[in-house]
């Protein structure tokens, strides 16, 4: 398959700072890529110098066959960017402001009005046309951000931190609105947040300290992971003899109690899917209340927290 | 065809912004506040001076030559616009390139299919679009002027061709200024700093500075001003205007070239 986005040994350093060492990566085009790593790892220096905002201070990026560098007009025609922290131009509407990037990404006078209505549309942006930029909710912000990213039906979309900041209804249309942009578009887009990437992209790069930990799918991933999913239950009932029936079941790794009738219970590998209505047989067959039973979402920290080990051990 | 089109559209951008932000009319109104002000006391003094030699025209027909509009009226007039000038420019330029800088929408306006001259051009042409409109309102002096006495077009023409010139390089210092930092008062502060530097240049000549004098002298935009203001349109004057705003964009260009290597 042809290669959209393509990174060889990319390093950059910001004076004597190594920001990015040997980074290197290719991403199919419509796949959709999640870029994952704690704040300060290199995410957004590699979609900067990916976006053409930055240039690398050795190896090389590739989009669309252009070079980021010596071809970056040619590389920013096939690109649509959403920066972290969506800078808007504080004193234009979002009518004119999507006017002028329609323009400044080279639509055509005829298809101008068009284009900027399909956005507009795309990105529920209809009740706030004639707003100033700067009266916008952080809300309306991204999603302003996010329509002038798709001008010009870009073939590569670069999104940094596409959800931030945003409260939870929004973050489910924002995330539904990029899903349907794969398959049309290649999108390249970071987070901090696991189950957003693992939901949202078929492939997850983590990267730590300007360096690639793991690339692979969200499901290779967490088995890599080689711990399991952790589920919370909240029983009434003796902690102690609790703590030693869930203990029991199997395909429990580990059992910890932490107080206020919270056990967190560890699955070993390959019993996540059927460990839930067991522990509640248990549960309920003991006599004792089942309060709750949900299934802990595997943080980025976890993540990180077993990558770090396994590469120390 | 397509850097035209992205130009025009930043054109339209900045434009935009000019107008719906206080700064342009305040500035605007100080500008022509200013500017009134001197052209009503030099039409006063013209006409003071015109009833003086009227009454000695009487015993001498000759001295009624020495009435001359434009060296009374709107050679010193151009001379005050320029000190106008001088405060004027760094107000509509320091906002150009620090703000994107400051608001991140560099981020934006660097990553659109827009080359570096595009940009450049752009915002240089909607400064010096909105410096025009501005100096539009000025015409209506030497209309009022026309209807009171006879008023030569030719020197006054000549005249404002050398404040355009002025102004535009100005304007190219000013843009220079902005891309350096991203605080506006520091790149309006900068701005007028170095107009005021390639002000006064000019006068280590008079302080007898040898050769460097002359040097100074080349260099300073009033030395250069000074002919236009006269009626004459010299093209050393043209050209060195040329070549300062020339100069001045192109440094912009490297300064926005660095920062994708530095930054």
């Amino acid at each position: 398959m042809a290669m959209m986005v393509e990174v060889r040994d990319l390093v950059k350093y910001y004076g004597p700072v190594l920001a990015l060492s040997r980074i290197n990566f290719a991403v199919a085009a419509g796949e959709i890529v999640g870029f994952l790593g704690p704040n300060g790892a290199g995410k957004t220096t590699t979609l900067k110098i990916l976006a053409g905002f930055l240039a690398p201070s050795a190896g090389t990026a590739r989009i669309n066959g252009y070079d980021c560098v010596s071809q970056s007009l040619e590389v920013r025609q096939s690109l649509g960017y959403l920066p972290e922290s969506v800078p808007v131009y504080p004193d234009l509407t979002v009518t004119q402001f999507l006017k002028f990037a329609a323009r400044a990404k080279g639509v055509e006078a005829k298809e101008e009005k068009a284009e900027v209505e399909r956005v507009v549309a795309a990105c529920g942006l209809k009740e706030v046309r004639q707003t100033l930029s700067s009266a916008l909710s952080k809300g309306f912000r991204q999603r302003l951000g996010l329509a002038q990213a798709l001008l010009g039906q870009p073939p590569v979309l670069i999104l940094d931190e596409p959800t931030i900041g945003l409260d939870p209804s929004q973050i489910v249309e924002i995330r539904s609105l990029i899903k349907e942009l794969a398959g049309d578009h290649t999108v390249i887009l970071s987070s901090h947040i696991l189950p957003e990437v693992s939901q949202l992209c078929q492939r997850v790069i983590i990267i730590n300290r300007g360096q690639i930990v793991a690339s692979d799918t969200p499901e290779n991933l967490s088995r890599q992971l080689g711990r399991g999913a952790s589920l919370v239950l909240r029983v009434r009932g003796p902690e102690l003899e609790v703590e030693a029936a869930l203990q029991a079941v199997p395909g429990v790794l580990q059992v910890s109690a932490q107080g206020e009738e919270r056990y967190l219970v560890t699955a070993g590998n390959g019993h996540e899917a059927d460990l839930p209505p067991q522990l509640a047989r248990e549960v309920v067959g003991q006599g004792w209340e089942l309060m709750e039973l949900k299934a802990q979402d595997v943080t980025l920290e976890d993540v990180f927290l077993n990558l770090v080990t396994e590469e120390e051990t | 065809m397509k850097a035209l089109n992205g130009c025009r559209a930043l054109i339209r951008k900045e434009l935009t912004v000019y107008f719906a932000t206080p700064i342009f009319y305040l500035a605007g109104f100080f500008f022509l506040l200013l500017v009134g002000y001197f052209f009503f006391t030099n039409v006063l003094y013209f006409s003071i001076i015109s009833s003086q030699i009227m009454r000695e025209a009487a015993q001498n027909p000759q001295v009624t030559g020495q009435l001359h509009p434009q060296q009374l009226v709107f050679r010193p007039l151009f001379g005050t616009l320029a000190i106008v000038l001088l405060f004027l420019v760094p107000l509509l330029t320091m906002r150009l390139l620090a703000e994107e800088k400051r608001s991140g929408t560099a981020q934006l306006l660097f990553t659109y299919p827009l080359s570096d001259w595009t940009v450049i051009m752009g915002k240089f042409l909607a400064a010096l679009l909105v410096f025009i409109i501005l100096l539009c309102f000025t015409l209506v002096f030497g209309v009022v002027f026309a209807f009171i006495s006879r008023v030569e077009w030719g020197p006054l023409i000549a005249g404002y061709l050398g404040v355009l010139l002025l102004g535009s390089s100005g304007l190219a210092l000013g843009l220079f200024a902005s891309s350096l930092t991203e605080n506006q008062i520091v790149a309006g502060v900068a701005g007028f700093g170095l107009l005021l530097l390639f002000w006064i240049i000019g006068w280590v000549q008079e302080l007898g500075a040898g050769g460097w004098g002359g040097v100074g002298q080349f260099l300073s935009m009033m030395e250069h001003y000074d002919s236009f203001t006269r009626g004459v349109i010299d093209t050393r004057d043209l050209v060195y205007y040329l070549s300062f705003i020339y100069f001045f964009l192109f440094l912009t260009k490297r300064q926005l070239e660095s920062r994708r290597w530095r930054a």
